[in-house]
């Protein structure tokens, strides 16, 4: 092991190198161009060996990606935003397939307007196409996704896509010291792929047919059953992970301070550490605050979430993200799990960061006095005066 | 040679694989089953020339290979692949190819 001082980006890099990928298709897009160019040196260097394909869109990326996946071999793309929705229909190949395809996405707006930096509706708004997503909060975390997807993905019983989401600049450009795992624990931790669902000259298969009203259903109902076959896998994972590289991780979501806390604000990615320092203030005041950090949105961590919130009276649900015409993404789903658990609180909607407008302090005691006051609106947005 | 067709699988619950991917050779469904016209040879005007052969953008016609070269009717049709374009009877020189509408 190594500590040293990288970025987002440059953390991920190692960790995908770590994990030993043999084959690299991606297509370099802001802010998520240093992790393509930090693997292309490490091909280049002989620091990892792996086929790096220069393709020509996002699109041709993940198509190759799906292609090398089918001869068995292990498989990393990265993409960002406009590139991310270019490879949407790709994105439902690879899941129904059954192709375990670990992709970096950096978090980043969308267009209209242009604009390159963080928020999360690129990734939120693909929540459905059967990848499973997750939200890191540092590049530390970054870094150990990177090894956790395949893990995850590559299990018999997932055998899942994996989309590990770093918020844009907020987390792929910020440097940290970082602690880089030697590749024998790596190797340690995270075996080589192994699978039947692939090409083989030995026993011919026809890969990717189509499936009639007969039969489509049965597929789908798989590939649902195999998402949430998550839930089994990871504590399992994170326990060797433990073992391993003595780093714990805390599953599906990450709760801060919530035991006793009445009001809670639940957000996913980098601000989860500034929510983290408020809520450290307003409890030496004696406020009873938390904050509940979703790690996973795919599959969504229904009974972590429900069993976090045990004593809350209020919650707010703060993203980077709107679902034009409705609410966030997020608060959509969190209120899917809440009502479903029949819990009796308060649920708001703060909608904040878009196009990357950074979400201060003062952002979030003004959250954490509305679950206190209570409002009659459920959806505000941050800086709005909505 | 005529490709090996195995017959067609039908799945359910237990039997549906995990992912849509099956061992070789078995086709989702009959391949020429949405042909609405099927040509149909008369060995008869046939003069041999095989120009349909080489025409079927499918390989569904070849030449037989237990008649002589040159023969009257020296070809065969595999209706398993021939999806019913037409272009065979198209240019047929000779008429030997009419394409008869599928009975529904």
């Amino acid at each position: 092991m190594s500590t040293e001082f990288l970025s987002g980006d440059e953390a991920f890099a190692e960790g995908v190198r770590l994990a030993r990928p043999d084959v690299i298709s991606a297509y370099p897009i802001t802010p998520q161009t240093v992790v393509v160019e930090r693997l292309s040196e490490m091909v280049a260097d002989g620091s990892l060996d792996a086929t790096y394909l220069h393709v020509e869109s996002e699109h041709s990326a993940l198509s190759a990606a799906i292609g090398a996946s089918t001869t068995g071999v292990r498989t990393f793309t990265a993409t960002s935003s406009q590139g991310l929705l270019y490879m949407a229909e790709g994105l439902t190949y690879a899941s129904g397939g059954g192709f375990p395809i670990v992709m970096m996405n950096a978090n980043r707006s969308t267009a209209l307007p242009w604009n390159i930096y963080g928020d999360q509706r690129d990734a939120l708004s693909l929540l459905d196409h059967g990848w499973i997503q997750a939200y890191a909060v540092d590049a530390q975390e970054a870094l150990d996704l990177a090894l956790m997807a395949y893990r995850i993905a590559e299990d018999e019983r997932v055998m899942t896509p994996f989309m590990v989401n770093l918020d844009g600049f907020a987390l792929t450009h910020t440097y940290e010291t970082v602690e880089v795992p030697t590749q024998e624990d790596a190797d340690r931790f995270l075996p080589p792929y192994q699978t039947t669902n692939r090409f083989d000259l030995e026993h011919p298969v026809s890969i990717g047919f189509s499936a009639g009203p007969d039969t489509n259903d049965i597929f789908k109902y798989r590939e649902h059953e195999r998402m949430m076959q998550v839930f089994d896998v990871l504590p399992q994972a994170e326990e060797e992970f433990a073992e391993v590289f003595g780093r714990r991780y805390p599953g599906v979501v990450d709760p801060y301070r919530c035991d006793d806390a009445e009001f809670v604000i639940i957000t996913l990615g980098t601000v989860a550490g500034l929510v983290h320092d408020v809520v450290d203030r307003l409890r030496e005041a004696g406020t009873k605050v938390g904050c509940l950090r979703l790690r996973y949105l795919r599959p969504f961590p229904t009974e972590a979430l429900v069993e976090a919130l045990d004593d809350a009276k209020a919650v707010a649900v703060l993203e980077k993200d709107i679902s034009f015409g409705h609410t966030g993404t997020v608060f959509a789903d969190v209120s899917t799990a809440l009502q479903g658990a029949h819990l009796d609180l308060e649920a708001y909607n703060f909608i904040g960061g878009l196009g990357g407008r950074d979400i201060n302090a003062a952002d979030i005691e003004t959250i954490f006095t509305t679950l206190q006051r209570g409002d009659t609106d459920t959806l505000h947005f941050l800086g709005m005066g909505a | 040679m005529k490709p090996y067709i195995r017959e067609q699988k039908t799945f359910d619950q237990e039997t549906c694989p995990q992912f849509p991917t099956f061992e070789a050779g078995y086709l989702v469904g009959g391949n020429g089953d949405w042909r609405s016209y099927r040509p149909v040879l008369d060995t008869e005007a046939c003069v041999g020339c095989l120009n349909c052969y080489l025409y079927c953008p499918d390989g569904a016609i070849a030449p037989d290979e237990a008649a002589e070269v040159g023969s009257r009717g020296a070809v065969l049709i595999d209706y398993d692949f021939c999806k019913g374009c037409g272009i065979c009877a198209k240019q047929c020189k000779v008429g030997a190819l009419t394409m008869e509408e599928e009975p529904r």
